[in-house]
């Protein structure tokens, strides 16, 4: 890899304010009554989705989370489409039938994300499998929270992984919370990373707030599994600095907790490391404000857009004409 | 040529195979035939790489088919025991099922998901039970229980072309059922009832191993002049209601026979859609037959006992109002 540019680093701070901001709005928006259902935000957590996604081609497989608005923007899916779908409209990502839990951007090769924790990661393993066997090039990507290491199905698809050297990368966004409780409380396993070790995959613990260290890490596990190496786990450690969802009070931490980990937040650190290498707040500033204004005009043109037909409901089921056919 | 059905579904994954690349097979054991032996030969066949073995990970290797199956695979994936599949519950109900719906059309899940189900020699708790009722209440699935060799040797390569998500369940009692294979039959659309016996005066609404036992009814009844129609409905998800209603309206009658327990068993679903769709054809409420409300016990003599068979059809057609 190159060694990424000022101007990369710059686009990457864009985006991270994307995110940020997109999901600033989600929550400005839910609050107003706007949002259905439970939106889930990564505030805090953006280093993570933007650091591995530089990485990736159209290609690349993607899967995520509740969690993953930030994964899905880093992709590429377009902020207004993405919007729409979690506003429930018709021009969503998916026409409003899926919502923030279950994010599909098939032009991107984004591939689903799932409300059931750790649901996806044997679906991203499927997609490995698709692109081993019919010999394309492309990789499976799947984000996760450490809460996902409770669930059997987690160790089951590190072993399968494994077994058949399938180039998926998990990528583990541990944030210390399962919810609403700590991880002390759900496991004697500090760092996610350990458990590749007895399936042989290679695994790093690496500091998720820091935009260099998880580009850095990323690069060299994607390089991996491009070159056939099989599987490999990259446990970011981060924080989330939004609720589990949107409403949650939060009264399982303390306020000093949230306080010290504001302090690490990876906007402003790859703020901090642009400034040292020269490059002018000014420039920060507008690079910020432009983001917002972006978002901004995304969030109006989503809220102003059409609604689902109602008549519509049943489409998509099964594919068009099958249940028609027959007489159901 | 005589056919079993082990035979013959290896025979229609094999020719679905050499028809597409796409199809694959995995599942626990099937690169050394399956523990039935239907996908004998085929690795050797087709290359070790399009037939499988997993390890014992009913969860992740649901999950694996159906996000291969978003990706250009049609995979074709074995769950031993219909009991297994309450551990990739999840993946089906939660993500297979709903992903063209979630997705708003933009992917669909080509996936079938071939399992045996029901109750025989001794089987005994978890390994003999017929849990299709579950899988009718997704929607977004398909779900297929062949009656025959002959009927799933047409229905499974019909499964496998179909491009929806297809629960595939194969009757461990039919497994040694031999049957002729005549070399131009046509495929069976998913979604479409048989009928395997005409007759006017009740209409037998079975699937599976059941069709066996309301053809044998249908003889019994026949001998004391009560003529009976056979449905063997094939598809169980979507329900051919047409046949159904064309059936019932000639015969104003209907007893539903399936080996599930009753208690919430999909009888209820067809009787409910009798009882409402065909009111003014009925001369006699609608009866089911099914088991008792108990798991399936080891001992042969309790099987026996337990499981409901052609004596109990008998017995529910000629409690029928008008053919006592």
């Amino acid at each position: 890899m190159a060694a990424p540019t000022l101007d990369d680093w710059k686009q990457m701070y864009r985006a991270l304010w994307r995110i940020r901001l997109f999901e600033e709005q989600i929550q400005r928006l839910a609050a107003a009554g706007e949002v259905p259902g439970f939106p889930h935000l990564s505030t805090g957590q953006e280093a993570v989705a933007v650091g591995v996604c530089a990485h990736l081609s159209r290609e690349d497989v993607l899967f995520t989370s509740h969690r993953g608005h930030g994964h899905v923007l880093a992709k590429g899916s377009d902020l207004q489409a993405t919007f729409a779908e979690i506003l429930g409209r018709q021009e969503g990502l998916c026409h409003g039938r899926g919502g923030s839990m279950h994010l599909v951007d098939v032009a991107h090769e984004v591939l689903g994300a799932t409300g059931v924790v750790a649901g996806n990661l044997a679906l991203a393993a499927g997609a490995a499998w698709a692109a081993q066997a019919q010999g394309r090039q492309n990789i499976a990507v799947v984000f996760f929270g450490d809460g996902a290491t409770g669930a059997g199905v987690f160790h089951e698809t590190l072993n399968l992984a494994a077994l058949w050297r399938l180039p998926v990368l998990f990528v583990c966004e541990n944030n210390g919370y399962a919810e609403f409780t700590g991880r002390e409380e759900h496991s004697n396993v500090k760092h996610v990373s350990s458990f590749a070790a007895p399936y042989a995959i290679p695994a790093k613990t690496i500091d998720g707030n820091d935009l260099l260290a998880v580009h850095e890490s990323a690069y060299e596990a994607i390089t991996m599994l491009r070159r056939g190496e099989g599987p490999y786990l990259l446990e970011c450690m981060t924080f989330r600095l939004a609720g589990h969802f949107v409403g949650d009070a939060q009264q399982y931490r303390s306020k000093e907790e949230l306080a010290a980990n504001r302090e690490k937040c990876p906007i402003e650190r790859l703020k901090r490391h642009l400034l040292e290498r020269g490059v002018g707040p000014d420039e920060l500033d507008a690079i910020g404000e432009h983001a917002r204004g972006e978002v901004q005009q995304a969030a109006d043109r989503a809220r102003a857009a059409p609604r689902p037909d109602p008549d519509s409901v049943l489409d998509d089921v099964y594919r068009s004409g099958f249940l028609n056919a027959i007489s159901g | 040529m005589l056919h079993s059905f082990i035979d013959i579904l290896r025979r229609a994954l094999d020719e679905e195979m050499a028809r597409d690349a796409a199809v694959h097979l995995l599942g626990e054991d099937v690169a050394a035939g399956g523990a039935f032996g239907v996908t004998r030969g085929l690795a050797q066949k087709h290359g070790a790489t399009r037939v499988r073995n997993t390890p014992i990970s009913e969860a992740a290797i649901t999950g694996l088919a159906t996000g291969a199956a978003l990706c250009g695979l049609r995979p074709v994936l074995e769950i031993m025991f219909i009991d297994f599949a309450t551990l990739a519950m999840d993946c089906l109900v939660n993500q297979t099922a709903k992903y063209r719906y979630m997705s708003g059309g933009q992917l669909a899940v080509p996936l079938v998901v071939r399992t045996q189900a029901g109750a025989a020699g001794g089987a005994a708790a978890q390994h003999s039970q017929s849990l299709e009722a579950w899988f009718i209440h997704v929607p977004g699935l398909v779900v297929v229980a062949p009656s025959s060799p002959v009927e799933a040797y047409g229905l499974l390569k019909s499964a496998i072309r179909l491009g929806e998500p297809v629960l595939f369940i194969e009757h461990k009692r039919l497994y040694t059922m031999k049957e002729e294979l005549a070399d131009d039959a046509p495929l069976p659309p998913i979604g479409q009832a048989r009928i395997a016996r005409a007759g006017s005066d009740v209409t037998l609404i079975a699937y599976s191993a059941m069709v066996h036992s309301a053809l044998e009814a249908a003889q019994t009844l026949a001998d004391s002049g009560i003529s009976s129609e056979v449905i063997d409905l094939r598809t169980l998800l979507p329900l051919d209601m047409a046949t159904i209603a064309a059936s019932v309206s000639r015969t104003h009658r209907a007893v539903i026979a399936h080996e599930a327990v009753l208690n919430g068993g999909f009888g209820a679903e067809i009787a409910a859609r009798i009882g409402s769709e065909l009111f003014d054809e009925l001369d006699a409420p609608v009866q089911r037959v099914g088991c008792p409300f108990a798991p399936i016990p080891f001992a042969p003599d309790l099987e026996r006992a337990l499981l409901p068979g052609s004596d109990d059809i008998v017995r529910a057609v000629r409690q029928l109002p008008g053919l006592g």
